[in-house]
């Protein structure tokens, strides 16, 4: 038997390890013949930490939301032969709904095999994809069927992978680089970082696979600081790799010599972008620079290199091997294959799905993702982070392929999801992502630079209560003044957060202007909070709990909020027993 | 920002911290000495060393390296990572990323700003935490999120932030008099 836990940083911070300890523990105190494995995240972040009991007979329990006492009951169970029905949310014969419906391909790996060891990813099918590039296939056949495939690179832009391989190719030159973009910018999106945790051997051989079809010497993997686990896993893996031949001179006793290095990032978003990542690794400060040349001409001290995201990575050993038609045969026609996408924001079950392109959003946000929490009413779901928007209730069965998603406003983006209900309010969101774009500016074009903060003001005056009319046709064109006149996708795309919140939620704008009212009930200097004298029961509960002590009455009488001294930070409409619900926001 | 001429004369009276810290200062700088485009791993690493960039730190790594002062500012005060300010013993980080937003992380940060009695960026008085935000920690399905010395919590609540803060307090109150008696 074994007994496998999740320690990415998800279950970690789940409270994986104690589990893990107590599980040690147990298995050590009954003499049981057991091994003990870790594991990547599978994606069902929302029920972290996960344990499988993995049967000498290949079946496996799941467990979910494991505690070191349930641990333990678990363990007991499992010795006498039985399963723990309670906590268990899953077996390989019927997979939750979590994973109904999604196809694994980039995290083929992910939650099954342990990251940190070689072995597992070879016994997985590992690295055959690599040797059968450098034993049959010429680097324009591997780019060929890059080209079959139709993988579009999954950092934002959606470019042809085979494109941009075969222009590095065809550039002169003995120097190239290669670098693996793993800046994972969009607050809000997790895939890089869960792939690097759960399977880095499956992007390291992507990109030695890459460095044969381009003719790279060398390769750089560029790593956001904030993952500490991923650059730690990652530095396993190259090392393991390059006892084992992968890296190095002579790969796999080919003529290919390759070997990568990590660079870690130093906490600017606008260094995910190409020229600006290619500055920050020659250590200037993160400046994006006018394309073309391209980096595949001009890149990496001035030498010809090719930039990709990791999942675009981890994409490719599984094209090998499967052949480029199986993976076309997936998806719609412009968007070929499968993606990862990161669920967040107020869904049931947030965490990782990879499902083939072209399903609908309605499908995903229902489907794995569970619906709203609480049960709550659906309001909008934004895709593609700060450079991306807002998509309506009413456009949820948009198919997600990159063309219809850029039909609504938004961006496909890296694929991060956040799913928005009744509580979120739409100008508060928008006016979030301003906030975020204008402060990672780099300065450099002066719409950006200034743009953003004149249409930041008006969207923080709107939001507290002093917005004027006019403003919003003012964010308008000024949104699209920034959108031409910015050199990076940074700037071209910093107004669309507000752009499509105007366009689909116009009235919640006029709302805040107009009314001067919140919908959603966010936006602090809209709101009051009061007690309602019919409901309170005076259980005292609401005052004893206010930080700024501004609510006042004796216990079992009707207790009054000072309006004058509330700061409105909710404590009191958290605190108040729902039975009675006393607490009123309007 | 003018944190380094604040910092330049305290660091000055202490020296570049203590011997076993500039030994590594020393080694860093050999390093990278001669590497070109490193300066950013550099800077990553007096941080390391330091906890901060402290100002003569940053004037000997200008000096050894020949790269101008005032492009060593440039590049520190360009990314989010670099501080010029010593932090506390523990280092919170609070998610600001999207989902950690729409999930309430304001009402997280106003009731750490209530229990440390510090607004963002700030260290309390006692030196003990340093109270930062963070863009995303990647554990965004466990939104509002936290993470205190590399640690992650998650999902919190007002309430469990400030028993979290309370119980590090305790912990160390607990080791104090050790240390003392030591
Ligand atoms: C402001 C901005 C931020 C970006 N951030 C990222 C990022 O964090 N990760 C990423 O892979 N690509 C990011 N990109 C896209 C990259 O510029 C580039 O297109 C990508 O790394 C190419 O890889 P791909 O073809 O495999 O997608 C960003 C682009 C812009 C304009
Ligand atoms: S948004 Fe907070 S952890 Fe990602």
């Amino acid at each position: 038997m074994i007994v496998r836990i999740g320690l990415s940083s998800c279950g970690i911070a789940a409270g994986g390890l104690p589990v893990w300890e107590a599980i040690a523990e147990e298995i050590g105190q009954q003499g049981l013949d057991w091994a003990l494995r870790q594991t990547g995240c599978i994606g069902m972040c929302h029920s972290e930490p996960l344990l499988d009991a993995i049967h000498p007979d290949g079946s496996i329990n799941t467990y979910g939301n494991v505690t070191p006492a349930r641990a333990r009951e678990i363990i007991a169970a499992e010795a006498s032969g039985l399963a723990l029905d309670e906590y268990r949310i899953a077996t390989d014969q019927e997979p939750n709904e979590c994973m109904a419906g999604q196809v694994r391909v980039a995290l083929r790996n992910c939650g099954s095999i342990n990251p940190e060891s070689i072995d597992d990813y070879i016994n997985a099918g590992g690295y055959k994809a690599l040797r059968q590039v450098l034993t049959s296939m010429s680097p324009p056949q591997v780019i060929e069927e890059m080209k079959i495939s139709g993988l579009r690179g999954r950092g934002g832009a959606g470019f042809p992978t085979w494109f941009k391989w075969n222009a590095t190719r065809q550039e002169p030159g003995d120097i190239k680089y290669l670098i693996c973009n793993a800046d994972e910018g969009d607050p809000g999106a997790f895939m890089d970082r869960s792939l690097l945790e759960g399977d880095p051997h499956g992007v390291l051989e992507g990109m030695i696979i890459a460095a044969y079809a381009t003719g790279c010497t060398t390769g750089i993997i560029y790593a956001r600081a904030e993952y500490p686990l991923a650059i730690k896993r990652l530095e396993q893996a190259l090392e393991q790799a390059r006892q084992q031949g992968m890296l190095g001179t002579g790969i796999m006793g080919s003529g290919l010599s390759f070997d990568i290095t990590i660079k870690q990032g130093a906490g600017a978003f606008v260094c995910g972008e190409e020229t600006a990542l290619i500055a920050s690794l020659e250590g200037e400060r993160g400046m994006p620079r006018l394309k073309p040349p391209f980096p595949s001409q001009k890149g990496y001290w001035d030498k010809p290199s090719n930039i990709n995201n990791v999942e675009t990575f981890a994409n490719v050993p599984w094209i090998i091997v499967n052949g480029g038609a199986a993976f076309a045969a997936m998806g719609t026609e412009d968007s070929k294959g499968t993606k990862v996408f990161a669920l967040a924001g107020r869904i049931k079950r947030g965490g990782l799905v990879e499902v083939p392109m072209g399903m609908s959003l309605r499908e995903i946000i229902y489907g794995p993702g569970g619906g709203i929490k609480q049960d709550k009413q659906f309001k909008a779901v934004q895709l593609g982070g700060p450079s991306g928007g807002c998509i309506p209730e009413s456009l949820l069965d948009t198919p997600v392929d990159y063309q219809s998603i850029k039909n609504t406003g938004a961006i496909m983006g890296s694929g991060g999801m956040i799913v928005m209900d009744e509580t979120t309010c739409m100008v508060d969101l928008a006016r979030y992502f301003l906030n975020f774009t204008q402060d990672e500016s780099c300065g450099k074009c002066v719409p950006c630079r200034i743009g953003t903060k004149r249409m930041l003001e008006i969207m923080e005056r709107i939001c507290a209560g002093q917005g004027q009319p006019g403003d919003i046709e003012m964010l308008e064109t000024l949104g699209g003044q920034i959108a031409d006149g910015s050199l990076c996708g940074l700037g071209n795309s910093a107004p669309n957060p507000v752009l499509t919140t105007i366009k689909y939620f116009r009235s919640e704008y006029e709302a805040h202007i107009n009314d001067k009212k919140c919908p959603a009930k966010q936006c602090k200097s809209l709101i009051t909070y009061h007690i309602d004298a019919d409901k309170c029961k005076g259980c005292t509960l609401c005052a004893k709990k206010c930080p700024v002590n501004c609510i006042s009455g004796e216990a079992k009488q009707v207790h009054v909020i000072d309006q004058s001294r509330c700061t409105k930070c909710g404590t009191c409409l958290e605190v108040c027993p729902s039975k009675w619900a006393a607490v009123i926001v309007e | 920002m003018s944190c380094c001429d604040q910092n330049g004369a305290e660091d000055a009276a202490v020296g570049i911290g203590t011997a076993a810290q500039m030994n590594d200062l020393q080694d860093i700088i050999n390093k990278y000495n001669g590497v070109e485009g490193s300066l950013i791993s550099v800077l990553q690493n007096v941080q390391r060393i330091y906890g901060y960039l402290p100002r003569p730190a940053l004037e000997q790594v200008a000096e050894r390296l020949g790269i101008k002062k005032a492009k060593i500012y440039g590049v520190a005060t360009f990314y989010a990572q670099f501080r010029f300010t010593p932090v506390g013993k523990h280092l919170i980080l609070l998610c600001q990323g999207t989902a950690c937003h729409v999930n309430g992380a304001d009402k997280i940060e106003t009731a750490l700003c209530d229990e440390l009695r510090v607004e963002m960026g700030e260290t309390t008085d006692d030196r003990l935490f340093t109270l930062n935000e963070a863009a995303c920690l990647g554990c965004c399905s466990l939104a509002p999120v936290m993470m205190i010395d590399g640690q992650a919590y998650g999902p919190l609540t007002p309430d469990k932030a400030r028993q979290v803060i309370r119980d590090i307090y305790k912990r160390e109150r607990q080791s104090q008099p050790e240390e003392v008696g030591a």
